[in-house]
């Protein structure tokens, strides 16, 4: 079956400008050859910290980025092939909800305009075709009919997210990116967004690309999990597995980073030394080695590990070769 | 032995200019802290916990004051203290840290003369004993070739040598007490693992006694002895971390350990908590949490609960908690 | 004691002052001169261009020699002062408001295009501002005016030539970072087109900064336009302009006709001093982060 959304090696390398006459001098690889695939109605969770390029990567996918290397496949088709009526369908297939609700929603349109903004870019419908789809979806993320004449201004952060969800779905779509939803809600509110946004998957067949840096939640909402580390992913597997038997080093100290949930939480502690590379120059070969407590000195600085399948999960790292 | 910090009945509010509405960011907290001890204030926003951290410094903005309460830091009540004495305190024997690291440090000053800062003011160090110092202290918060670093500015720091920085600067006059205001959310979790590993050193090497402020519960189960949790303005829940972990008292602090994710989860749907946070200016009358509490009463809607529980050492404010 | 007495009555004077209520006073001058300015045949008692020299050099109804058919005096022509004043407020709101209206337009327009197209048109709107604004003002609205002859038109086509630019530049550095606001994303997603964003998204949300920009504009552009009329490069006589009651009451000064550049220098200052205060009101009202203008 044809996974829904397909990456190959795609990449982002940004020019770094330098001089006077602006001559291009060494690149900031964003994203540096990732390759994944979401399948359909389910959740593919990306890890990692500033720099590894999720951010990057979900900009790619949602076309606001153009990719300077690899290839981007939606329902199969190549999106660089696609002409104008084909990027049109590329975009009532996938849509975004942000981590910040208060930046999300322009605070001079009403929320019913906001909501239908993309449906109304697409499709010519109005009146009353209009109003009953918009009811729907406001229902659809438990927001009240009246709440579509008001102002964003007027809403909390959770239902300002909720809105945003509404519109998310209003062109109905196969994929919808989450770049961090929660992150910037009240703790108490988290759990309802997520519980909602579970519920909607299972309702609509949603496939989600679900960015995080809360790990719990990560694991908790996704099927598959990706860590990335300065532009590529170092891990990819089922959720449960990475979460809990992780391989790469890496994956591993990040996980143990993880706060507990409980005092009495037993968790390996990992502390790793130095700082979070800048992308803009990154450690040769691989990536991770300055930092890593199992680097194996003769071939981690010199060798790119390669992504290899060992029981089911993917891993770029020497040790599992 | 007498606790190093005691607040008793501590309110704070906020007060419009015409002195029409008074908003209750601080009301009737009481807690205490020994000297060592790790205490984690836990709230959303709009709980007062940030409002409490400076209040504790008497660090308030023009709009604040205090209304009532006492504020006991080794016996001596520092409301009562002129700001020339508070002064003298804050900095050398309460000292915070806040969330942002950048707006923490002088983007002109070199990092040396930052942390010297404290050394100078508080201790009367010269400029080039209090730089070695400085050197010295940067070491021990585990900053790399501090010697160079002294010399260098905050933007050439990373987020997490910032926030290092920051804290150097907390311990210089060796403090008995340091407040951290959310000090890991701008922190990326390799590094907030680095620098909680190094608070817990530090409290260990100089027997200092740390506040926690967060909205993290996990922070509160990795670091802290004590835990009070706020809502609204009010201390709903105080008491030992394990306790509050294992039998939380307080329907709010129930619902909100179940509905934080969990990793080796197998529910489906989180334990959801629902409504929204409370709006501090518009307070329902009674108990602030009952339009979203589960076990709400009538007497809650009515009058707001008082403190029990203080003799066990575990607090409540709540009409439904058993005893 | 004594020291927080006079911090308190320096603070309630400083806020006072700012008018942190709405500018009741700001606003009800600026009302006041707009509604004069419209009914100004009704309300001046003479005529404004025509005057009889018998009558001139009158000083004002309350000092010694006065009279009251002349309630502020008369000038070197005998023309009534107050008449003159009335009318001379027509110049002063039409071209302000103009000049601000039409320049605001322009300015922001090229602004929301350059700063949200970026590349070719972005340098290019910006090399030619950057050009426009190294122009010194007044010289450039003189130079322009010798060109163009002296009208009221004229004058209003100067000054929005001159001033476009400091819109375009304010304009641009919001847009800018509206740009990458997370609904203008969205919209991107959306599949909205670029003229749809800067229309829909951008526009709506860079007007309070023009709104703020504009009061405080209308302030240069009036002052703007005094100078030149004062240095007879603006409306040409007998059409009284303020600016021109000025250079025409500089001749009077040593002789003690104070009326004449007094009365005009005042309504000048009264309503700059409106529109800034109105503008600096609107810039802590409607957004408090905005930056320094």
């Amino acid at each position: 079956m044809t996974p829904l959304l397909e990456a190959v090696d795609l990449a982002k390398h940004f020019p770094v400008r330098r001089g006077l006459f602006g001559r291009a001098r060494g690149a900031v690889r964003a994203v540096d050859g990732v390759s994944f695939v979401v399948e359909k109605g389910r959740t593919l969770g990306v890890v990692g910290e500033s720099g590894c390029g999720k951010t990057t990567t979900a900009k790619l996918v949602l076309g606001l980025e153009e990719p300077t290397g690899g290839s981007l496949r939606f329902e199969g088709a190549d999106l660089t092939t696609l002409d104008t009526a084909g990027r049109r369908r590329y975009r009532r297939g996938i849509q975004a909800v942000f981590q910040d609700p208060f930046a999300s929603l322009n605070p001079r349109m009403r929320v019913g305009q906001i909501i239908m903004e993309p449906l109304i870019t697409h499709e010519r419908i109005e009146g009353a075709d209009l109003k009953k789809r918009l009811e729907r979806l406001l229902d659809r993320v438990g927001l009240p009919a009246k709440a579509a004449s008001l102002f964003p201004h007027e809403f909390s952060g959770g239902q300002r997210q909720r809105i945003a969800i509404a519109r998310s779905l209003a062109l109905s779509p196969s994929l919808v990116v989450l770049d961090e939803p929660v992150s910037a809600l009240d703790v108490s509110i988290r759990a309802q967004i997520l519980n909602l946004l579970r519920d909607l998957q299972a309702e609509l067949g949603l496939a989600y690309l679900f960015i995080a840096h809360d790990l719990a939640a990560v694991a908790h909402m996704s099927h598959t999990i990706a860590v990335m580390y300065l532009g590529r992913i170092v891990e990819m597997g089922a959720a449960a597995t990475v979460a809990t038997t992780s391989r790469h080093p890496y994956t591993r100290a990040l996980f143990a980073a993880a706060l507990p949930s409980h005092p009495d939480e037993k968790r390996e502690e990992i502390v790793l030394a130095g700082e979070v590379p800048s992308p803009l120059a990154p450690p040769s070969g691989c990536h991770f080695h300055p930092r890593c407590p199992s680097v194996i000195r003769n071939r981690c600085p010199g060798e790119e590990p390669k992504l290899r399948t060992i029981d089911g999960i993917r891993v770029a790292c020497h040790l599992y070769e | 032995m007498a606790p190093l910090l005691e607040l008793r009945n501590l309110s704070t509010h906020y007060v419009s200019q015409r002195g029409t509405r008074v908003v209750k960011a601080v009301d009737h907290v009481s807690l205490a802290l020994d000297a060592g001890e790790t205490l984690g204030v836990v709230g959303e926003s709009g709980s007062g916990k940030t409002t409490l951290a400076l209040s504790i410094l008497r660090l308030l903005p023009t709009a604040a004051d205090n209304a009532g309460g006492e504020m006991l830091f080794d016996g001596e009540d520092l409301l009562k203290k002129s700001p020339e004495e508070m002064r003298q305190i804050r900095g050398k024997r309460i000292a915070m840290i806040l969330q942002d690291p950048m707006a923490s440090l002088n983007p002109l000053f070199t990092i040396g003369d930052q942390v010297a800062e404290p050394l100078r003011v508080h201790e009367g160090m010269g400029r080039r004993s209090a730089w070695q110092r400085a050197t010295a202290l940067l070491k021990s918060v585990r900053i790399t070739a501090p010697e160079t670093r002294v010399r260098e500015y905050p933007h050439q720091m990373s987020g997490g040598m910032r926030q290092r920085i920051v804290g150097a600067m907390g311990i210089a006059c060796e403090p008995r007490l340091l407040i951290a205001d959310e000090p890991t959310t701008s922190l990326d979790l390799t590094i907030q693992a680095q620098y909680l590993a190094l608070l817990r050193d530090l409290q260990r090497e100089h027997g200092l006694a740390l506040i926690f402020i967060t909205h993290n519960l996990g922070i509160v189960a990795k670091m802290c002895d004590r835990v009070a949790v706020m809502y609204a303005g009010r201390l709903v829940e105080f008491g030992p971390v394990r306790k509050i972990f294992d039998e939380p008292r307080h329907p709010y602090t129930r619902a909100l350990l179940q509905s934080i994710p969990r990793f080796a989860d197998s529910r489906q749907r989180l334990t959801a908590i629902g409504g929204q946070p409370p709006d501090l200016s518009a307070l329902p009358l009674g108990c602030a949490f009952h339009p979203r509490c589960p076990d709400a009463i009538d007497r809650c809607r009515g009058e707001a609960p008082e403190e029990t529980g203080a003799a066990m050492g575990h607090t409540v404010r709540c009409w439904v908690a058993g005893p | 004691m004594a020291s927080r007495v006079a911090t308190a009555t320096l603070g309630w004077t400083l806020s006072t002052l700012r008018m942190k209520g709405f500018p009741w006073i700001p606003v009800g001058i600026l009302f006041t001169i707009a509604v004069v300015a419209i009914f100004a045949e009704v309300l001046a008692p003479h005529s404004s261009e025509v005057g009889s020299l018998g009558e001139r050099f009158k000083p004002p109804a309350w000092q010694q020699g006065g009279s009251s058919q002349f309630l502020l005096g008369t000038d070197h022509l005998g023309r009534d002062v107050l008449s003159r004043l009335i009318f001379g407020a027509r110049v002063s709101m039409v071209v302000g408001i103009l000049a601000v209206v039409v320049a605001g337009t322009i300015g922001t327009t090229l602004g929301i295009l350059s700063g949200y197209m970026g590349t070719w048109v972005d340098q290019l709107i910006m090399r030619v501002t950057d050009t426009w604004l190294a122009l010194p003002a007044l010289t450039f609205a003189i130079f322009l005016a010798a060109i163009l002859g002296p009208s009221e038109m004229n004058i209003v086509i100067i000054l929005t030539l001159v001033y476009w630019t400091r819109y375009a530049r304010v304009i641009r550095g919001e847009v800018l970072s509206l740009k990458e606001r997370e609904f203008v994303r969205l919209a991107i997603v959306a599949g909205c087109s670029k003229w749809t964003i800067m229309k829909r998204h951008i526009l709506p949300n860079v007007l309070n900064t023009v709104m703020v920009l504009a009061s405080l504009q209308l302030g240069v552009v009036i002052i703007a336009e005094a100078t030149l009329s004062f240095l007879g490069v603006g409306v040409p006589p007998p059409k009284p302009a303020w600016g021109l009651m000025l250079a025409d009451g500089k001749k009077g000064m040593m002789a003690g006709y104070w009326w004449l550049t007094v009365t005009p220098g005042m309504c000048i200052a009264l309503m700059v001093l409106s529109a800034n205060l109105l503008g600096d009101w609107l810039r802590v009202k409607l957004d408090p982060q905005l930056r320094q203008l």
